[in-house]
């Protein structure tokens, strides 16, 4: 059985970031992408993916995929490891300061991978 | 365009920002006036009222009652640190020091107060205070720093809690008070003598009916005693005068506005002085029933009226407020309000009072039975209820009002048998039927801003809302952590999903847990493991979602998203071959290195793809990881002991081995600091610890519940003169209560503070197994010491489990290039500039590359 791949959309290409058991629910990883900037991505309880920017806004450092996921109404959050701020992982926003967000990246699992994205 | 109207405020006070609180709730705001506000302090207005708090660890912002934003939003103009100098009424403008003049169409004099400084000599020279504002409060913090002895002119309201705030400082002080009792404004005689034994034994010196003559100077000219007009002298190095306030209405004078004979600019009952054209609110103003109010509530209640005379808003007048007031000073309740001296005519009072406690209760009651005001020293519990109740004739019969509960007294009176007109915040003059209309506190704290002021009706608020009773861990479970340590320990549930699925609130069921509960169960996992069947290891399968960052790469993140390494050094005793590993490592990869205050050694600056090669090498030396990361237990410090020290009595250092050896590993809900002393001279700073040991001639004296950190506590004597077995035994059974009982991040100090009765009530469920729970305790604990294991060496052997390891899934060879370092003193510091955030980004505008965009 091929694994399934995890891809994410950048600039309207889809990149393969790594095979889905790389992750752990309730985790995430990060990676690094083409330009430079790194992406957190995280899968939660029930399988589903998501990326966002992996720099925490409140303090620079690159760290929110080491952050843990949580789910408030339905919606799946990270908590930075660093201050504890908590962003949306669909949309990016910051649940405690609604000035600031993170970038969201469109993900997908596909069984043939696209091309490696490094 | 004709230029709007301009209101020039004077003083930036509490009572100048409910005026432009009470401005933009009639819609005066910027789009309608030119608003200019000058402000004599630094800061904008902040919470006068709760100004001590600020030495228990408030800041300035929390103080601030200016909300962030709010003059922007409302277009008022605020000039900090400049002060008007002369108002010039028949052009109608106002110069401030900085020369700027401003027109006014309307003037507010909202000035405050200054306090009274009696004219003794030696008033000015350094070590003499007065407490009025934040600045006040840093000078005096500043200079009682390395001074022993304190005092306090004035045994009023202000005067007490100033000397609270000094020997909170850690000064020796006392108190010196002209009239024959404490606080003689708010109490009688019998409330001032109940007061004066509660206070006295707190360790604070008083003087009362006697005044202050001479301040006295040391060679240097500062402060080195007093002189009282009783003859005696005292030694002080610091004076806090608190004698009292004098309304600020210097400015109001010299512009030829009218001011009552003892001060105070007069107004009338819409707040308006002698010229139509200038308000004056607050503590600087004499209003009309000819008194000055030197409370915050009736303050507000003149920047509502005046605020609503100038919108022209419905009809308000202050024609005098009720000096009701309820305070918590150095820890005694004491209120008064109403006729509390029963100066009406044909009243009578019903008094109870008990000397031991310092409990002192009186009422005042009419002719025809109406509760016309009271006093209540030492329990003022019933201040919320009884206040609004003044005025009418209660519905229990007085004597039951101030019995305590138990002796006869009804069940207590419920807030629900006010009326629904009775006001129940009388610093916003809110009734209970406004709050009624809420759901919850802080619903009401909006909506009414009831609870907002000096606090005092915040219990009678929560009494009135219905019961929140939700003591739940967090948004996903109802239960407290101590009721999920029961579940899991009863039904053996090893798996944070089985758990939330069952026992979750219903909206959490099925979701993925939050950061508040996920490490809490996590911690009481592991901290059951053996006992449950799971797995000790706390980061295999499901265990591994639930950790905190810390604990999943079993180290500490620093600020640049490196880590710290910390290996366990027993006791703080290490050979110098392992000190050369420790160097050689630190050397090899470029860490940054520091002796901590737990007796070892940080490592700071790893990758997290370097922590396995560092580790592998520590490892190989001998060391275990020292939890540095975890809720778990940190060091056991110890002196050098019996062994070397001329003084010891006992081996501290193998006591102290053993102890960090039985205990390592230990998952708890807070970390676990301990100590151990050869002697009573106690180098080790055991009683700082929350389990700390002092050895005796006998044996071993055992401390618990000690904390250094943010809120110190001394620990306390848990039992004396134990051999060895005993002392581990009792801090089995110790550390396995609190295990199980304490809430999620809730040291053993907090915990047992908390715990219902005390200390007493730990000593009879550890020393005399009084709820039969012991042996359990133990073999809990004797599981944990069997099944404990190394969690460096056992990730080191796996690689399933190094594979978190890498600082890219996608390029696992790849240093992370925003982890870098500078030099710093000889070592290396982070580079923070690669980390490249603007400061503070401005809310409102999402930060580059944002999806709201
Ligand atoms: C390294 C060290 C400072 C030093 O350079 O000396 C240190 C460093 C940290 N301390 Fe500490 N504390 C250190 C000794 C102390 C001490 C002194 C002691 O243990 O004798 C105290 C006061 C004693 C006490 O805890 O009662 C102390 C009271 C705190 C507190 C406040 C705890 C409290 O109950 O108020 C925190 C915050 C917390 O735990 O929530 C804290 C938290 C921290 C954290 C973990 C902050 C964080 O979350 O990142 C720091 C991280 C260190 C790291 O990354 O490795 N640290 N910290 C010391 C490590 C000791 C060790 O070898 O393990
Ligand atoms: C330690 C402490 C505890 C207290 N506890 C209580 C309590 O429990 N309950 C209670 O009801 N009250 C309490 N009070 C009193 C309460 O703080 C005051 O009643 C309240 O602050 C009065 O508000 P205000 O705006 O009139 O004066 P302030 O808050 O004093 O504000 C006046 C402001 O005007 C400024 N000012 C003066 N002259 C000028 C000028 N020429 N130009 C520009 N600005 C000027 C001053 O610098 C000051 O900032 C307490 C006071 C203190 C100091
Ligand atoms: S506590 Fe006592 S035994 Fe230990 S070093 Fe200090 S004086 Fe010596
Ligand atoms: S009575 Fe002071 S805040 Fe309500």
């Amino acid at each position: 059985m091929i694994p399934e791949t995890l891809e994410l959309c950048l600039d309207g290409t889809w990149l393969a970031v790594c095979p889905v058991t790389a992750l752990t629910p309730g985790r995430g990883v990060a990676a690094l992408l083409p330009d430079g900037s790194q992406a957190a991505v995280f899968v939660d309880r029930a399988g589903r993916p998501y990326a966002i920017g992996n720099q925490d806004p409140f303090t620079g450092a690159q760290v929110l995929s080491r952050g843990l996921l949580g789910s408030a109404s339905g919606r799946a959050f990270v908590a930075s490891p660093l201050l504890k701020q908590r962003f949306d992982l669909e949309s990016g926003r910051c649940l405690d300061d609604d000035g600031v967000a993170v970038p969201a990246y469109r993900v997908r699992t596909a069984t043939a991978p696209a091309p490696a994205a490094v | 365009m004709t230029n709007p109207p301009t209101i020039v405020l004077i003083g930036h006070g509490m009572v100048g920002q409910r005026y432009l609180e009470a401005l933009t709730e009639h819609g005066v705001t910027g789009r309608t006036h030119r608003i200019v506000v000058l402000c004599e302090e630094p800061r904008p207005a902040y919470d006068r009222v709760h100004l001590t708090s600020y030495f228990s660890g408030s800041t300035a912002e929390d103080l601030s009652l200016t909300p962030a934003g709010f003059m922007a939003e409302h277009g008022i103009e605020l000039h900090l640190g400049d002060p008007a100098e002369a108002i010039d009424r028949a052009a109608r403008t106002v110069t401030a020091r900085s020369g700027r003049v401003f027109a006014y169409d309307t003037l507010v004099l909202a000035t405050g107060s200054y306090p009274f400084v009696p004219p003794v000599p030696g008033k000015d020279a350094p070590g003499c205070f007065v407490y009025r504002t934040i600045e006040d409060l840093l000078a005096i913090e500043e200079y009682a720093k390395g001074r022993t002895r304190g005092a306090v002119v004035g045994g009023g309201l202000l005067g007490l809690e100033a000397a609270g705030a000094l020997q909170g400082l850690g000064l020796e002080t006392r108190i010196v008070e002209f009239a024959p009792r404490l606080m003689p404004v708010q109490v009688d005689e019998g409330g001032g003598a109940a007061l004066l034994r509660t206070i006295e034994s707190m360790g604070l010196t008083v003087h009362t009916g006697t005044g202050t003559q001479e301040v006295v100077t040391g060679a240097d000219g500062s402060v080195s005693g007093m002189l009282l007009s009783d003859g005696s002298t005292v030694d002080t190095e610091l004076v806090v005068f608190s004698a009292g306030v004098r309304p600020r209405d210097q400015l109001a004078r010299d512009a030829g506005l009218e001011v009552g004979e003892r001060g105070g600019i007069a107004v009338d009952e819409r707040c308006r002085t002698s010229d139509p054209h200038v308000y004056a609110i607050g503590e600087c103003a004499l209003a009309s029933d000819g008194r000055v109010y030197g409370l915050v509530a009736p303050g507000y209640e003149m920047a509502q009226t005046a605020a609503a005379d100038l919108a022209g808003g419905p009809d308000r007048t202050f024609t005098g407020a009720d000096l009701s007031t309820k305070l918590k000073l150095l820890g005694v309740d004491v209120a008064s309000f109403g006729d509390a001296h029963g100066t009406a005519e044909g009243c009578l009072d019903v008094v109870y009072s008990d000397s031991r406690s310092g409990v002192y209760k009186k009422l005042v009651i009419g002719a025809d039975g109406t509760l016309l005001g009271g006093v209540l020293v030492g329990e003022a519990e019933a201040y919320g209820l009884l206040r609004p109740l003044t005025g009418s004739v209660p519905p229990a019969a007085p004597e039951q009002l101030v019995l305590p509960a138990g002796v006869g007294a009804p069940a207590a009176l419920g807030p629900g048998s006010l009326p629904d007109d009775a006001v129940i915040c009388s610093c916003h003059n809110v009734t209970k039927k406004a709050i009624t209309a809420c759901a919850t506190l802080p619903e009401v704290k909006k909506c009414t801003k009831a609870g907002t002021g000096c606090g005092s009706c915040v219990k009678v608020i929560g009494q009135l809302l219905p019961p929140a009773g939700d003591k739940g861990l967090c948004g996903c479970f109802p239960h407290t952590r101590a009721e999920l340590y029961e579940i899991v320990r009863t039904l053996r549930l090893s798996s944070f999903a089985a758990l939330l699925d069952g026992h979750g609130r219903p909206e959490a069921r099925g979701g993925d847990g939050c950061e508040v509960c996920k490490p809490a169960v996590g911690s009481i996992i592991a901290s059951l493991a053996p006992t449950i069947g799971a797995d000790g290891y706390v980061l295999d399968g499901e265990q591994a979602a639930l950790q905190d960052t810390n604990d999943h790469f079993l180290a500490n993140m620093q600020r640049n998203g490196s880590y710290s390494v910390v290996p366990r050094i027993p006791g703080g005793e290490i050979t110098p071959d392992r000190l050369i590993v420790i160097g050689e490592v630190a050397r090899d990869f470029g860490l940054y290195t520091k002796i901590t205050g737990g007796q070892r050694i940080d490592l700071f600056g790893a990758r997290v793809d370097q922590l396995p090669q560092i580790w592998a090498r520590l490892v190989d030396a001998g060391f275990e990881s020292g939890h540095a990361y975890g809720k778990a237990l940190r060091t056991v410090k110890s002196c050098v002991g019996q062994t070397w020290c001329r003084y010891g009595v006992q081996d501290s250092v193998r006591m102290a081995i053993g102890l960090e050896l039985r205990y390592r590993g230990l998952r708890a809900p807070h970390k676990l600091k301990s100590a151990v002393s050869g002697c009573a001279r106690e180098c080790a700073e055991a009683q700082s610890k929350d389990f700390g040991v002092i050895a005796t001639a006998n044996g071993w004296n055992l401390y618990v519940g000690g904390n250094g950190g943010a809120t110190p506590r001394h620990a306390d004597l848990l039992a004396q003169d134990l051999s060895d077995a005993e002392l581990v035994r009792l801090i089995d059974r110790f550390l396995m209560f609190y295990i199980r009982t304490a809430d999620r991040l809730e040291r053993t100090s907090t915990w047992l503070e908390r715990l219902e009765g005390g200390l007493g009530h730990l000593r009879d469920v550890i020393v005399h197994d009084s709820l039969g729970l012991c042996a359990e305790l133990e073999s809990l604990m004797a599981d944990h010491v069997a099944h404990y294991r190394d969690e460096w060496a056992e990730t080191l052997g796996d690689p399933d489990r190094l594979r978190r390891f890498v600082s890219f899934v996608n390029a696992p060879g790849a240093p992370d290039p925003s982890v870098r370092f500078v030099p710093e003193r000889d070592q290396v510091k982070p580079d923070l500039v690669l980390l490249d955030i603007s400061p503070a980004a401005p809310a409102g505008r999402p930060l580059e590359g944002s999806a709201a965009r």
